[in-house]
This record gives structure tokens, sequence and C-alpha cells, in this order.
């Protein structure tokens, strides 16, 4: 009986052993340093195409070029997941690649194209916003308390 | 014109070093704490929401341009500015449309463009 107990243990030692060979080791300075740059690229082309827009048109309003830029910005992370290439991003990436604005629009794509096979009303019209859904409505809620509160504190005085 | 140039060179330093930074301490939350990344997201924006409402983000973002702008920080800012704006000029009703108003270009094409994207291709195996 003590024999028997015994080499299962043994044998449980053995697997968790293995195991941890197994486990890819991650490493939290590579993880950092890989969603730094990302993120970072990812600000330094929303700039870029910002200063290209004000090059085109000079006398456009600032709302407007930032709204331009985040269009285009958020087209083409919608067309990089389309054709796969935003998966190859976001696996480098992690945070770099789900914080700015293109990994908002990566997750509805990605979402909406998922469940593409469940029909186009059931599945990627309930679905669209099932990852973004959270960030949509808090925005929203909260963005309403604070113009609300603003507007409390601007009538007092 | 050089200094036109350092100028140019500057400002994507800072952006590249804010954008950067932002998604790194978002990485750090992921690995050190059990947050799931949508639960990450939230709180980035609503950090951006409490630095517009406060009157922060203007400062931040003189300096950071699009290091700030293009995270979901920048979203954030974006909803409130516009919320308190309208609030401000049509009064207690403009606040619940202000923001909607604002970032309705950005989420108006992402749902335009997800439903063609996802006409046009189709979702491959990982």
């Amino acid at each position: 009986m003590s024999e028997q107990t015994s080499a299962l243990k043994k044998r449980n030692e053995q697997y968790n052993k293995y195991v941890e060979t197994v486990t890819p080791k991650t490493s939290i300075a590579k993880a950092l340093w890989h969603s730094f740059w990302i993120g970072g690229v990812t600000c330094m082309i929303g700039q870029g195409i910002g200063d290209i827009v004000a090059l085109i048109a000079p006398s456009m309003p600032k709302d407007m070029i930032s709204n331009i830029t985040s269009m285009i910005l958020v087209t083409l992370a919608i067309l990089f997941t389309g054709l796969g290439f935003y998966d190859v991003i976001a696996r480098q990436g992690g945070a770099g690649s789900f914080l700015p604005i293109t990994g908002f629009a990566n997750a509805m794509a990605s979402a909406s194209m998922e469940f593409k096979t469940e029909g186009l009303i059931f599945g990627t019209s309930v679905k669209l916003f099932s990852v973004v859904g959270p960030v949509v409505v808090n925005g929203i809620v909260w963005s309403t308390l604070a113009g609300l509160i603003n507007l409390l504190i601007l009538g007092m005085y | 014109m050089f200094a036109t140039v350092l100028q140019y060179l500057g400002t994507y330093a800072a952006v590249f070093a804010s954008g950067g930074a932002l998604c790194a301490a978002a990485e750090l939350l992921i690995v050190r704490t059990k947050l799931t990344p949508a639960r990450i997201l939230v709180i980035f924006l609503i950090a951006g929401i409490i630095l517009e409402a406060v009157g922060v983000y203007d400062y931040i973002y003189k300096v950071c341009q699009a290091g700030v702008a293009v995270p979901i920080v920048g979203f954030g800012a974006s909803l409130a500015k516009g919320a308190i704006d309208s609030a401000r000029s049509v009064g207690f009703v403009g606040a619940f449309a202000g923001g909607l108003i604002r970032t309705a270009y950005g989420v108006g094409i992402a749902i335009v463009m997800s439903y063609i994207v996802t006409l046009v291709f189709n979702p491959r195996s990982k």
C-alpha cells in the first residue's frame, strides 16, 4: 500500500517536472517591451496621419483633423483584421495592440467575422458589440455624468 | 528648416514614449493582476473621462499629442469633452448626446467597415 502511494507521488513529481520544462517561460520584461514599442509605433502612425491630413488641408479645424485621423486608423485596423495581419501583431503586442483605438476596431471586426456563420442578423449584428460593449456603455454613462456634474458646478457659480 | 525638423523629431519622440508607456502600463496590469483586457480598457477609458472632466487632459495633450489621443484614453476624453461642451451650449439634455455626437465619426465608420469586412472576408481558422 505504502509502496503504491510512494510510486504515485514519484510519478506526480516527475509529471510536474515535465510540465515545468514544457511550459514556455514568459518573461515580463519582454512582454512589456513588445507592448511598449508596438503601442508607441501605433501612436506615431496616428500622429503621422494627422500631420499629413493637416498638410493636405491646412484650413481644416483641429477637431476635424483628429476625427479623420481616427477614422483612417480604424479603417486600416479593420482591413488588417479582415486580411488576417492584425492577429500577427496582436500575438506579439499584448496591451500594445488592444489599448490604442486600432484594438477597439479589431475587437469589433473580429467578433463580427467570427459569428458570420450564425447569420448576418443574429450572428454579426448581435455580436458586433460583444467585446467593445463595456467600453461604449461605460463611456456614455460616465461622460454623461461628467457633463451633468460640469453643468451643476457651472450653474452654482 | 533645421528647427522645424528638430521640433517634429521631438514631437514624435514624445508620442512614441507616452503611447508606449500607456500600453506598457496596461500590459503590467495584465501580468501582475487578474484583470481581463475588457476591464483594463474600461479603466483607461474612465481615466480619460476623469482627466478631461478635471481639465488636465488638454495640458497632457499639448505635450504627448497622438501618444495620448490614440489609446483609449483619448476616446474617453473625447466623449467627456463632447458631453461637457454640449451640456454648456444646449443645456441639461445636451450631456446625453454630446459624447456620442463627438465620437460618432470613429464609431460609425468602425461599425460600417466591420460589416463590409465581414461580408467580404471569411473568418480564417487559427
